[in-house]
């Protein structure tokens, strides 16, 4: 007989095992609570460009040693500056733009990189994140700049709301809608920055889009929306991490298998919402109809 | 007593000149002058020159395409005209004003954002007043009244998208009522709702009108603009008429405004 306390206990005996645990439950809550706005405001494909736009940014500060923080939000400044600029043209829509800037951004890190010795190393560590090298300098950079962007989207909250929902009321409230969409652009760079280094280059848009889907199943509300959706982020990320210990799977893969698993789950059993659940009810509905007491209670009954 | 040329200058820098009435009964409260708009090679508003008084109700009639959206995010401030000005309470309009709350056609909303009726209510109040702070219990007090006003205060809870037309029609009238505002202007607002949402809308805009406000809004049901407002103004890019309904909305007019083709509802031509 296992026992489990001393099992879970196991991994925090490492001291990059606590530190990896620490990052991932801020980088979950983070890109839970960014998450659930990206989604909402249909920026996920924006969300994926940004991630593969920081690259060069990333790389070039690697190469000359100075911060990658500064490297990447510059980077993704200039690449989303440039989205903004072609798709205000006129001539291509929005995610065409999006496409042709951040694979040719993520092209031009690929060929800095490839100048070096270490290549195949680095690349690795970039796109999928090195997790247990996260130092405790690491783990400070994430919570001050995670504090920052969530300090401004509390302060933003009722803007960033307005814009998403109603864009010609927001207009007509006299919101600055181009300066509140390069700023929310600016959060968003600096999420994914900080969620480099734990879950990587090409998996941190699961983390921003699969809580955040996760948590839009179970509730219409956006407060208890942004509670789900944190959750699920730092739950996926302590489960993942859990699994990648013990079955010896790359950290990042697992961490985003988890959550897809949560999305998963959710999708199919969610109270009102889930694929089976619907099915169940409406089967018990036609079968058992005298059991529709518990259904108006349980399930048919919750939206109005 | 006098009616002075006053001198201001528009948005585009360019002086205008404009008669401004000095009778304390009959000051215009809103008033559009040589308004044009074009959108690249097309023209939307030619040369439109309107007055609004407080105590008003003004329908904006005409085909789809006249303008009639355009005018009104003109007044709302949204839209800068290519030229002309608009002018509020006797000073020139620069951008949207808290004293101008506007009703936007329902389509241009993401339904399925969770956010509850209660919340896009307060969004009237929200952003004028204390812009990063909470809002406060008097604030969620105004909110419940004005949704009762609309009658949806027990769909308070209740996320926007799970609403009829009619009902969500009816939430947007309840945060232009928490604005505050002087002027209402209102986009197709009997549009695809059911006959008790227009007579709720109808009875809350009488009751505005009651209390001063000045009331614009555009619609392409003749009836409702021939009974409801005090006043028509028959749009297709240019003014075509404008004073009562019973002087503007008359065969010929209306024959040049939709063209020949127009169909008029029965009853309409025949009124005094």
């Amino acid at each position: 007989m296992i026992d489990l306390t001393s099992l879970l206990l196991e991994p925090f005996q490492h001291a990059f095992m606590r530190n990896a645990y620490a990052a991932i439950v801020l980088v979950g809550l983070i890109c839970g609570v960014m998450g659930v706005f990206v989604t909402l405001r249909g920026l996920a494909f924006m969300g994926d460009a940004i991630a593969h736009a920081v690259f060069p940014g990333v790389v070039i500060s690697y190469i000359v040693g100075g911060s990658f923080l500064v490297g990447a939000i510059i980077a993704a400044t200039i690449v989303s500056l440039a989205i903004g600029f072609v798709t205000q043209s006129g001539l291509l829509r929005n995610d065409t733009a999006i496409g042709v800037f951040f694979v040719g951004a993520f092209a031009l890190g690929v060929a800095i990189i490839s100048t070096q010795q270490s290549y195949a190393r680095d690349v690795a560590s970039l796109l999928f994140g090195s997790i247990l090298g996260v130092s405790r300098a690491d783990l400070w950079l994430t919570f001050g700049v995670g504090s920052g962007v969530l300090i401004a989207l509390w302060l933003l909250r009722r803007h960033i709301v307005t814009i998403s929902f109603d864009r010609t009321f927001a207009q007509a409230q006299g919101l600055n809608l181009w300066g509140l969409d390069q700023l929310f652009l600016l959060m968003l760079s600096l999420t994914i920055v900080i969620s480099l280094q734990t879950v990587g280059n090409v998996l941190v848009l699961a983390m921003l889009v699969t809580p955040a889907a996760t948590a839009r199943m179970l509730t219409t509300q956006l407060i208890p929306m942004l509670a789900v959706s944190a959750l699920v982020g730092a739950l996926s990320g302590v489960i993942g991490l859990y699994v990648s210990y013990f079955q010896g799977i790359s950290s990042g893969a697992s961490i985003v298998l988890v959550a897809t698993a949560f999305f998963i789950l959710t999708f199919l059993f969610a109270p009102r919402t889930g694929a089976i659940t619907t099915r169940v009810a409406r089967r018990l509905h036609f079968e058992h109809p005298e059991r529709d007491q518990f259904l108006e209670d349980g399930v048919a009954g919750s939206r109005f | 007593m006098t009616t002075p040329m006053q001198s201001i200058t528009s948005r585009s820098g360019r002086p205008v000149h404009t008669h401004v009435s000095y009778d304390p009964a009959r000051v215009a409260r809103m008033q559009t002058d040589c308004l044009c708009v074009h959108f690249e090679d097309r023209s939307a508003l030619d040369d439109v020159t309107l007055q609004f008084y407080p105590h008003e109700m003004t329908s904006l009639v005409g085909p789809n395409g006249a303008g009639k959206s355009t005018l009104l995010k003109c007044l709302d401030g949204i839209l800068e005209p290519t030229h002309g000005v608009v002018i509020l309470d006797g000073q020139p309009l620069r951008g949207p004003s808290p004293r101008v709350a506007y009703v936007p056609q329902r389509s241009e909303v993401d339904w399925k954002f969770p956010i509850s009726v209660l919340d896009v209510a307060l969004m009237g109040r929200a952003l004028h007043r204390n812009r990063f702070l909470r809002l406060s219990e008097s604030d969620r007090k105004d909110g419940l009244t004005a949704l009762d006003e609309v009658g949806m205060r027990r769909f308070a809870k209740v996320q926007i998208g799970a609403l009829s037309g009619g009902q969500q029609q009816r939430v947007f009238i309840a945060r232009a009522l928490l604005q505050d505002a002087e002027v209402f202007l209102l986009d197709e607002p009997f549009s695809g709702v059911d006959a008790p949402t227009q007579a709720l809308v109808l009875q809350v805009l009488a009751r505005l009108r009651t209390a001063g406000k000045t009331i614009i809004f555009a619609t392409h049901d003749l009836v409702m603009a021939a009974e409801s407002a005090d006043t028509c103004v028959l749009l297709n890019r240019k003014v075509i008429a404008t004073g009562p309904p019973a002087t503007v909305l008359t065969v010929p007019n209306l024959q040049v405004s939709f063209g020949g083709a127009a169909i008029l509802p029965t009853g309409l031509d025949s009124r005094p």
